[in-house]
């Protein structure tokens, strides 16, 4: 419903709910992933939160997609498990279907009245069971398929929806004029309820966080390309559904006008996006398609081989991590043709419905049939936006999107509001992401002397003692959707289950991971009085946590859980093999269940948390987040290579959008310097690092003084290195610099650089080559804003801009536009026929001359210039690898440090403790690296606000009887976990639990298994040798 | 016994939870397909798998055994576990050789959590070799019975080899280049014979002649082992009084 009929309804109808009981510490506006992001990091520092999302279910635009680039995750597999988190976490208050309507009071202080939308559903009565959906007769499109396929009047938004409940369209014929009431006949928990209303409801907060995300460019009312006149023009979001096996063809791509499968595609780019005449489009870059969009040529050609593609595009922006490579691994797909022009649609073929478009070639104009046409649409402002900024009382920037200060991006123009994700303009998920953990801690700081006064705690039933019982396991196969259903027979699997020793009870479910379907297992757990639970889906290493803890709920110990990896491990990789991949499924349901058997329950411990942090690097990355933790009552250390703070910053003088950088940095160091909990060190190197998680003991050695650092959280934020160039006579002729040396001397407005009177700038200089297989990122927008400054103090200027693909992307692009309007000249070059640089005397002027070829002209250029600026790459630090080993986290392939998950986990490393930000993980901008900062700092607030972590139970202990003393298991523990200790029988080894990490190398060595490490014994391992190898 | 029917290995795959497993859970992420003959059992640390493991592995006739861990340098333990995975690879490779397992059906491998890839490029490499060896035993051209018998008494003598290790065996230098210098080194080639390799010869023997009396040649021939080998062996078991030799017949001497 639209939110003026539902402020008419309600003004007629007038149900308030005061705010009285109504207390929260923050509240998220938007439950996308940025949003739910924000909710579960404030919510594990101690805050309570309520979370509004005016759809049905929390999930946003993430749930929607198929997969993630660029490492092709499943995007609701990696998003739903936190659906669930943030369904468990009693301190979230979760409230969907639900609009803002007014906001009133300041930061610490706010009130909020919230309009519920009526589900015509209760929500504590509906168990998400779906009969009133089966007998529904009325057909609506479905809103989460982009309308390509039908669903009922009521129904489940998606079928992993948080919470997972039905809710009522307004094309019910009860609604429309109580013609059938049907639902209501068939719910047996009397569930739905026609006489719900609109509900206004007050809350009390002392933050806001905006996290609303976007909405895809619609080209509907332009009928850009066809879209909306010819059947077979879809936008890539429509493409997205057809691809994913939820969608509407089950993960087949098939053509809306006659549902085959096309075997001919072509992607147009920038649908929406950098359009030089904006009306009815958008003039910035939407930063995201051009990934996106091979993504989606990927897995097209993945799912159709024989697939002939074709995709029209203007620059390819690959400019994240990791991204350069997926779009080489999507250009040498065969049959997949990357063209670069600008495109028209012609016809639609009246018979077969194929699509002709027309583009150029070096040969002319060439008109060519496609039976599928994909639009890559852009991003556009939230439909809300405007209303929000009356509601809320913030500004929005030209494009409409909220006005952000570029050295503050997280915060609004009014204080105690803050936002994350796209609502500040178009950007990918981890920023989205590292936003969100940003905002959280913004809000911390604003709240910190109220954290944990509301804080609810979760309690679980009370363990079962069944060391007394046989063995009784409970078998769950999942299908998930059609991911393992569709290859592997999963009824064959569940019906050799019951088969398998043990087993007492096998049931199939659509998605195990699904809340309903966890709180089912839960049920069963207790109903069938299982002991022992084996569920057969997807990889323990993002299932498992989900799944103990439904074993908990179900007073079960959670060590009585193993999963059966038949995804990822079987029916993902052999596809094609569908009775192989069955009898596999089957060998690894009795592997599985095999070691169920032998399963024993293990009690977790407490560890204290040091609340003390270590961040390494002094720049404006590890300033920003020693700061902000500092801020709010933790000790920090800062450790700092150099004699001053402030890393490359230092030598940075203005940002694009024209922001003194010398002032901010000069007043951050002050902030750092003069604070009293922030210890600077510097002249400083990190030489060792010991312990673990909340107790990390760190050595630092500065100006030949050596000591040790206590500390619970560290945070890397080491920076990055600009390269020196090698080419282009830099170090040979002075009229060469490269970018940030031509910024110093545009600050200084030096002399010689003020007398040339004309200038190439190169672009991509060491990288995007074999060497470096990554864009910079930063230097096509550092090319702008030099060559505008340039012109800026001297108009006459004559600028050349030598490039490869200019990668403006977002709000940036506007920039680029400005250059070329002010008349910077844009020349592309191939990496192939590279720029000619030749210093020259003539005529008592001495210049360099530049040779590139015209890819326009179709000739080779001869440029005259009094300067060379070369945009030089980013290149990792100087010592990141030692660092990196100390700290026992990895380097990527390109020498930058490697997040635990590139799209969710972004400024976490694996090993947990230690966080991440700034260009020590990828290149990035100055803002970029600020909101990555705070988010770091937030990551680590969810650490440092606890009081101690929960160490795993699977650790190793030793066996009196059987230790022969040799010494072998303390020799190989580089952990000093075990030790010789006096006992009547003599000296044996006993493990500490606190520092044993698991790894059971001492296991390995020991001659008499005298020492075993629980969850992966002896016996457990050999039952699933013996298993796996049963039928041999 | 079925017509015969195409031969499905099993290989049987030890992954480190940290890398190779997330580094299989990545191939299939990205659908890289490869044949359906791993089985795997993820283990915290692929220094974790005991000996014990593989030639239990073997003995159930598994086709092959992999291990997959983090690449050297990366592990994400402290005291870098992998480097035991690489030592024990080495020992177990040239205990399987001894007792006449093909040592290509054991493979080590290092795959990172991102080198989805490289997991399926192992999966279809060292599925293609499982595939040409054929089923256990049969490259071996031996009894699998025999194969099995050699892999027990390999077993039993698991904690014997751990001590020896920690005396004899330890490597001093934790680099690859260290572990294959190491175990290339003629005189660790010379200790490892003498200390481990003619025990379990010798304990292979006398399995062999607690199922009957045989001669010195029969024994070489059912073990795989060469005739000298056998005869000095025998010689040196005689001559403790644990074996009798009658004529060119070893029979086990009756304990006293």
């Amino acid at each position: 419903m639209e939110f003026g009929l539902l402020q008419q309804q309600w003004n007629t109808q007038n149900v308030l709910r005061p705010a009285d009981d109504n207390m929260g510490d923050v509240m998220v506006v938007g439950g996308g992933i940025s949003g739910i992001q924000a909710a579960l990091d404030l919510s594990a520092e101690g805050y309570k939160v309520y979370l509004v999302e005016k759809s049905p279910t929390v999930g946003g635009k993430m749930s929607q997609l198929d997969k993630t680039f660029p490492t092709n995750d499943c995007s609701m597999c990696i998003e739903s498990p936190k659906f669930i988190e943030t369904d468990r976490q009693p301190n979230i208050q979760l409230m969907t279907y639900t609009d803002v309507d007014s906001v009133e009071g300041e930061p610490g202080d706010f009130t909020v009245t919230l309009l519920k939308k009526p589900r015509y559903v209760i929500e504590d009565k509906c168990t998400g069971c779906t009969v009133c959906v089966e007998y529904c007769p009325v057909k609506i499109p479905d809103p989460f398929n982009q309308d390509l396929s039908l669903n009922k009047a009521v129904h489940i938004y998606f079928s992993q929806a948080v919470p997972l409940v039905t809710y009522i369209d307004e094309s019910c014929l009860f609604l429309k004029d109580k013609t059938c009431s049907i639902c209501q006949t068939v719910c047996e928990n009397d569930a739905i309820d026609f006489g719900q209303k609109a509900e206004k409801v007050k809350i009390k907060v002392g933050a806001i966080i905006l996290s609303p995300g976007y909405e895809t460019f619609d080209p509907l009312p332009r009928n850009d390309y066809g879209y909306g006149q010819f059947a077979n023009v879809v936008t890539s979001m429509d493409f997205e559904r057809l691809l994913c096996s939820t969608g509407p063809h089950e993960g087949q791509i098939l053509r809306p006008s006659d549902k085959k499968h096309p075997k001919k595609i072509a992607w147009i780019h920038c649908v929406g996006s950098r359009q030089v005449n904006p009306t009815g489009a958008n003039s910035y870059c939407s930063a995201v398609c051009c990934s996106y969009t091979q993504k989606q040529v990927i897995l097209a050609k993945d799912h159709l081989p024989d697939l002939h593609a074709k995709i029209f595009h203007n620059d390819i922006r690959s400019y994240g991590k990791d991204f350069e490579r997926f779009y080489q691994r999507a250009q040498k797909l065969p049959d997949v043709h990357f063209i670069r022009s600008y495109v028209s649609v012609g016809s639609e073929d009246p018979v077969t419905g194929d699509v002709s478009i027309r583009y150029t070639t070096p040969d002319g104009v060439v008109e060519e049939f496609f039976e599928l046409v994909v639009l890559s649409v852009g991003l556009a402002p939230p439909k809300d936006a405007q209303r929000f900024s009356k509601v809320f009382d913030i500004e929005l920037n030209r494009h409409g999107f909220c006005k952000v200060d570029p050295f503050n991006p997280l915060q609004t123009s009014r204080p105690g509001i803050f936002t994350s994700g796209a609502f500040q303009g178009p950007m990918d998920i981890p920023e989205a992401v590292m936003g969100a953990s940003g905002a959280s801690a913004l809000a911390s700081n604003l709240l910190m002397s109220r954290r944990g006064q509301l804080n609810e705690e979760r309690v679980y039933p009370e363990e079962k003692d069944v060391s007394e019982e046989e063995a009784r396991v409970g078998v769950f196969v999942c299908r998930c959707g059609a991911n393992i259903g569709r290859v592997v027979d999963v009824p064959g699997i569940a019906e050799y289950a019951k088969g398998l020793p043990n087993v007492v009870h096998v049931e199939e479910s659509l998605f195990a991971c699904a809340t309903n379907t966890a709180k089912a297992i839960s049920d069963t757990i207790r109903d069938k009085g299982l002991n022992r639970v084996v569920v057969a889906a997807c990889t323990p290493r993002t299932h498992e946590p989900l799944f103990r803890d439904t074993l908990r709920e179900a007073g079960v110990n959670q060590y009585f859980f193993d999963m059966a990896n038949i995804r990822e491990h079987c029916t993902w990789v052999h596809s094609k093999e569908q009775e192989a991949a069955t009898e596999k499924a089957k060998d690894i349901v009795r592997m599985s269940v095999a070691r169920a058997g032998k399963l024993e329950p293990l009690d977790e411990f407490s560890l204290p948390v040091d609340k003390t942090a270590l961040v390494v690097g002094g720049g404006v990355a590890g300033m920003t987040s020693a700061h902000t933790l500092a801020e709010q009552g933790y000790e920090t250390y800062l450790i700092e290579k150099a004699s001053d703070l402030g890393g490359v910053a230092n030598r940075m003088h203005y940002t694009l959008e024209g922001m003194d950088v010398q002032a901010f940095v000069k007043d951050l160091k002050k902030k750092v310097y003069r604070h009293p909990r922030i210890h600077a060190i510097t002249d400083a190197a990190v030489v060792h690092v010991d312990g673990y998680v909340g107790n990390f003991s760190t050595t630092v050695k500065s100006k030949g003084r050596v000591r040790t650092i206590k500390h619970g959280a560290a945070i890397i934020a080491t920076g990055a290195a600009e390269y020196k160039p090698t080419e282009y006579l830099y170090g040979e002729n002075d009229k060469v610099m490269t970018l940030l040396e031509m910024e110093g001397k545009l600050a200084k407005q030096d002399e010689k650089l003020m007398a040339a009177d004309s200038m190439v700038m190169i672009q991509c200089v060491g990288c995007r080559n074999e060497d470096r297989n990554y864009c910079a990122r930063v230097c096509c927008s550092g090319a702008m804003k030099n060559a505008l400054k340039m012109k800026a103090l001297k108009p006459e200027v004559e600028i050349y801009v030598l490039f490869r693909d200019i990668r403006t992307y977002g709000f940036r692009e506007d920039y680029y536009l400005e250059a070329s309007h002010k008349d910077v000249k844009f020349i592309r070059y191939e990496p192939d026929d590279k720029p000619q640089l030749e210093a020259r005397n003539e005529g008592g002027r001495s210049f360099i001359r530049v040779t590139a070829a015209d890819p326009i002209l179709g000739k080779k250029l001869e440029l005259d210039v009094d300067a060379i600026i070369l945009a030089a790459a980013v290149i990792p630090a100087p010592g990141a690898n030692e660092l990196a080993r100390m700290f026992k986290v990895p380097l990527g392939p390109d020498g930058f440090f490697q997040e635990a998950h590139a799209k969710l986990r972004p400024v976490d490393f694996a090993a947990e403790g230690v966080f991440l930000c700034g260009t020590a993980q990828y290149p990035k901008h100055m803002s970029e690296t600020i909101t990555q900062a705070y988010g770091a700092a937030g990551r680590a607030l969810t650490l440092l606000s606890r009081d101690t972590v929960v160490a795993s139970g699977a650790v190793c202990s030793v066996k009196g009887m059987d230790c022969v003393s040799c010494g072998a298991c303390i020799s190989v523990c580089t952990y000093g976990a075990i030790e010789f200790m006096d006992t009547p029988r003599g000296k044996k080894a006993v493990v500490n639990p606190v520092l044993c990490k698991g790894d059971g190398l001492c296991v390995a060595k020991c001659p008499t298994a005298a020492i075993s490490l629980s969850h992966y014994t002896d016996d457990e391992v050999f039952n699933q040798i013996d298993a796996a190898l049963e039928l041999v | 016994m079925a017509a015969p029917s195409e031969f499905k290995p099993i290989i049987v795959g030890f992954l480190c939870n940290w890398c190779c497993y997330g580094g299989a859970d990545l191939c299939g992420v990205s659908r890289f397909q490869y044949p359906p003959y791993l089985r795997v059992i993820r283990l915290m640390c692929s220094g974790r798998v005991d000996l014990e493991f593989i030639f239990r592995a073997f003995a159930k006739k598994a086709d092959g055994v992999f291990i997959g861990g983090c690449h050297l340098g990366d592990c994400h333990y402290n005291p870098e576990g992998n480097y035991d995975a690489l030592g024990n690879s080495f020992v177990a490779k040239r205990i399987l050789a001894d007792i006449g397992v093909n040592p290509d059906r054991l493979r080590l491998e290092w795959v990172s959590a991102g080198e989805g890839i490289r997991f399926a490029e192992i999966m279809n490499e060292f599925g293609a070799k499982i595939k040409s060896l054929g089923p256990f035993g049969s490259s071996e051209g031996r009894d699998v019975a025999d194969l099995q018998s050699g892999l027990e008494a390999a077993t039993q003598l698991v904690p014997y080899y751990k001590l020896v290790e920690r005396e004899r065996f330890r490597v001093p230098k934790r680099t690859e280049d260290g572990y294959k210098e190491f175990f290339a080194r003629a005189d660790y080639d010379r200790l490892f014979k003498e200390l481990v390799l003619d025990k379990l010869a010798m304990a292979r023997i006398m399995g062999a002649l607690r199922t009957g009396e045989a001669s010195a040649d029969g024994i070489s021939r059912r073990l795989g082992l060469e005739p000298s080998r056998v005869a000095a062996h025998l010689e040196l078991l005689s001559k403790q009084g644990i074996v009798r030799l009658d004529g060119n017949q070893a029979q086990i001497a009756v304990a006293a």
